[in-house]
């Protein structure tokens, strides 16, 4: 199904009253959808090599079994002295893995998606001015710079006796984050900072619902609306009913490290176990969150270049609203190891393998849009079905853990790492490229070397397979995630898996200079580089489109 | 008749260890085996290059191997050849110099349907396997040897019961590397093991002093998290003598790394032995009492 305008849109070239603020001021006070999705994506871009180099570093540590990095790396950044560099090391250690952890999710992943390409694109696709509440839509985007300056700045105030930064993983479990653990002001940091971004999701989840539920144009029905913002919308409620749960998770660890309370603290009546019920009950549909608006992204991606309509769109869409609900009813399947009892093992086993249906139907629908396509390979589209295999693999991987049995053997090992990474970096990652190189040109206006993308694409697919795939071997013969030093017979794939980071390192540079070069070349993309499979409204537009879309509301109608 | 006692027909008890020993299997698994060297399993530590488990030593890590080496795994292995299929094919036959004009097809009920139920039918015949296990795993049978573990930063305490034979508990640390001697394998060897005797159910009753911890031993295929203010309870029957190490399996601080669990496995009589010497080694004030764990570890 196609749609076209009945009526044109006529570009408002600003006058006094619409022209945008010029300068620092036109970003930091920006209520455009287009430039607060702009700052999002280069604040992603510049967090992803952060998150991404504190992987690099913790790989080069786990190149050999050993320690050969994190001492070294502890006398200069904590100003650790040599007897202690050992243990300020380790310490170190288990602070970057967290913080890689926090980065990547809330301010590399998150951001690109939801803030970055929903916050373009929602509006666009719709036919919608802009967002419903723009000021709040600024709001969102500075709390995350707040938040992560928060963030950074727990990294180097005391956290465990002696140490800094706090070092417990993403998960935050007390007793380790409660003053038994890290009695220190960094967990407090990264409490308030984690408040903040949770602030600024949920804020944003009500920007889009509201936009979506009451600002498409006419004859856009739910029922005709792009995948993607189907996508957006099912993530949005996802922030909505969740975020407030971990807020609350977060606020009595707070009120426990600061004022007595005893939630978590079985000395008073309290369970550690409470968090991680709370946490999880976040934390499951979060990772949702982090996957849901890349489908979206594939589904536009797998249309245009198949030049075909998505087969089977009401399954699409209701399928990402299946997900979206049974994935609020299965968190403690990241429990598994904890002492719940045998019933309560039993449900969540089932209702996570619930989940792999809706999955397993789009997986299966994408390929189904390429079924009797004329397809082009074109940068987006390498993206997108390598998307749709290494996804796949990710995804049975987690139909393997969500056998209680079997996690009972796979629980914090890296074979867990492997399923995540693959269905986040070889997912989420792969969906975000997509949707960079997809957007690229209507956000800029300019091409970039398709030569150079196409290597970019083929360095990151190699690299992260030879990154991720040997960790399964790792999980399997039982070595433990979240470990600085290893048994020696855990070399040879730890050895290949770094290299494999290496060489995905090089690829994010190779990235780097691709945007330069589109930049200094000004090659001129034109409306619609993508030609008759780009159907959505925003390919109608100007690249760049004018600062004021959509002021005059396009009338929708459908063509089969 | 279990899987287990059919396997058991089927390879004779040695032949059993054997045949997993040599990774080779009809199919799939001898692939992978013939592109990666094929190694030589080894009892209760991992073995340099492997890609599978280590060695089952107890009733339930054949369970669970089985499960995931002889359903899940050739499953998951048959959906991504799928759909890696469906895809290469696609890209041939469908890309935009072989098939200039696209179709126009958005639906067909009958796919729909198939690519629906298919799965759900999938899930249920690894469901059922799956179920069996937990329940194995879960329920406990009646234990002959019943000890506690305690998780600690950054160590195991080993407590006996006194009305067992024991009334004793002691530290087991890591050696560091100065005080490995030869044949201790760096980061697991410890100086003290956990010794229990072979062929008995042994129920392991998990806490820990300060922060959450997890006790796993890779080889009996056993994991429980050591949770503060929790007794949890696990339990293992292995089969074989020999040393059987695992890891802590829960964030717990800066030498995570660096606090192994280790099983000691021997002969009825020799644990007899042990457990009258280390109760005058390891003598405790305040012995504990089985009647005192078992009143701890109902239900509340």
């Amino acid at each position: 199904m196609s749609l076209t305008l009945e009526r044109t849109v006529t570009p408002h070239v600003g006058h006094d009253l619409h022209a945008p603020p010029s300068g620092w001021r036109r970003y930091l006070y920006a209520t455009n959808h287009k430039d607060i999705g702009t700052l999002y994506i280069l604040f992603a871009v510049v967090a992803g090599f952060i998150g991404g180099g504190m992987s690099i570093l913790m790989r080069m540590e786990l190149q050999e079994p050993g320690l050969q990095v994190f001492p070294i790396l502890a006398q200069i950044i904590n100003g650790a002295s040599p007897e202690t560099a050992i243990d300020a090391g380790k310490n170190l250690y288990n602070v970057i893995i967290t913080a890689h952890g926090l980065i990547m999710i809330f301010f590399v992943v998150m951001p690109a998606l939801i803030g970055g390409f929903g916050n373009w694109f929602v509006p666009l696709m719709i036919g919608a001015p802009d967002m419903a509440f723009p000021r709040m839509n600024n709001l969102s985007f500075w709390f995350l710079v707040a938040s992560f300056g928060l963030a950074v700045t727990s990294m180097f105030v005391e956290g465990a006796p002696g140490m800094m930064g706090f070092g417990g993983g993403w998960v935050l479990y007390p007793p380790l984050s409660s003053n038994e653990g890290h009695p220190g002001p960094a967990m407090d940091f990264l409490i308030l900072s984690i408040h903040l971004a949770g602030a600024s999701s949920i804020l944003g989840a009500i920007n889009f619902i509201t936009t979506i539920f009451n600002m498409r144009a006419p004859g856009m029905t739910l029922h005709k609306m792009p995948l993607f913002a189907w996508s957006i919308l099912v993530t949005a409620f996802l922030l909505v009913l969740t975020l407030p749960v971990l807020a609350g998770a977060i606020t009595m660890l707070l009120t426990d490290r600061n004022f007595g309370t005893t939630f978590f603290d079985p000395s008073g009546g309290g369970d550690p176990l409470l968090f991680q019920h709370l946490f999880w009950f976040f934390g499951h549909p979060e990772v949702y969150i982090l996957i849901l608006p890349g489908f979206g992204i594939i589904s536009q991606i797998i249309s245009t270049f198949s030049r075909k309509p998505i087969f089977g769109y009401l399954g699409m869409a209701y399928a990402m609203v299946a997900i979206g609900f049974v994935g609020l009813v299965v968190w403690a399947h990241h429990m598994y190891t904890v002492g719940m009892s045998l019933d309560t093992q039993r449900y969540f086993v089932f209702a996570t393998m619930v989940i792999a249906v809706p999955t397993g139907v789009k997986v299966f629908s994408w390929i189904a849009t390429m079924w009797g396509g004329s397809i082009a390979f074109r940068p987006p589209m390498l993206w997108a079905i390598g998307f749709i295999f290494l996804f796949t693999v990710g995804g049975v991987t987690g139909v393997v853990l969500a056998n209680a049995g079997a996690d009972r053997a796979f629980h914090e090992t890296y074979y867990v790492v492997a399923h995540f990474h693959y269905v986040l970096s070889l997912g989420a990652v792969f969906a975000i490229f997509a949707g960079f190189y997809y957007w690229f040109p209507k956000m800029t206006g300019y091409m970039y070397n398709e030569a150079l993308a196409n290597l970019h694409f083929w360095v990151i697919f190699v690299s992260v397979n030879v990154t991720f795939f040997p960790q399964h071997f790792l999980g399997l013969a039982g070595m433990p995630r979240r470990y600085i030093d290893y048994p020696d017979a855990f070399t040879l794939w730890n050895r290949i898996s770094s290299f494999g980071a290496y060489l995905s390192g090089i690829g994010a540079v190779l990235f780097l200079y691709l945007v330069y070069d589109a930049f200094a070349k000004k090659r001129l993309a034109g409306n619609n580089p993508w030609g008759r499979g780009a159907t959505t409204l925003e390919w109608t537009l100007p690249s760049p489109p004018p600062f004021h879309t959509f002021e005059t509301l396009p009338i929708v109608s459908a063509e089969h | 008749m279990s899987t287990k006692d059919q396997l058991r027909q089927y390879f004779g008890t040695q032949g059993l260890f054997r045949a997993r020993r040599l990774l080779g299997r009809p199919w799939g698994l001898a692939t992978l085996a013939a592109l990666f060297p094929a190694v030589v399993l080894a009892d209760g530590y991992p073995v340099p290059g492997q890609i599978g488990f280590q060695e089952a030593a107890t009733p339930i890590a054949e369970e669970i191997q089985f499960f995931h080496n002889d359903i899940l795994l050739p499953i998951i292995l048959g959906i991504c050849v799928f759909v890696l299929s469906l895809l290469v094919y696609v890209v041939f036959r469908f890309n935009e110099k072989a098939n200039p004009i696209a179709a126009r097809t958005t639906h067909h009920s009958g796919l729909e349907v198939v690519w629906t139920v298919t799965p759900v039918m999938i899930l249920i015949v690894i469901a059922i396997p799956s179920f069996r296990l937990l329940t194995h795993q879960v329920t406990i049978p009646p234990a002959d040897v019943t000890l506690k573990a305690t998780g600690k930063q950054w160590y195991w305490t080993y407590t006996y019961p006194k009305d067992q034979g024991g009334g004793f508990e002691f530290d087991s640390e890591m050696l560091h590397d100065a005080e490995l001697k030869p044949g201790d394998i760096r980061q697991l060897a410890v100086d003290n093991e956990a010794v229990v005797p072979v062929g008995k159910v042994i129920r392991v009753q998990v806490t820990a002093a300060d922060v959450i911890h997890s006790l796993a031993v890779p080889s009996f295929g056993i994991r429980i998290d050591a949770v503060p203010g929790r007794m949890n309870e696990t339990w293992f029957k292995a089969e074989r003598e020999g040393i059987y190490y695992g890891q802590c399996s829960k964030l717990c601080g800066k030498d995570h790394s660096d606090m192994p669990i280790a099983f000691r496995v021997v002969s009825e009589e020799k644990y007899a032995e042990w457990l009258a010497e280390a109760s005058k080694k390891f003598a405790m004030k305040t012995p504990v009492h089985y009647a005192a764990i078992d009143k701890a570890a109902a239900p509340h």
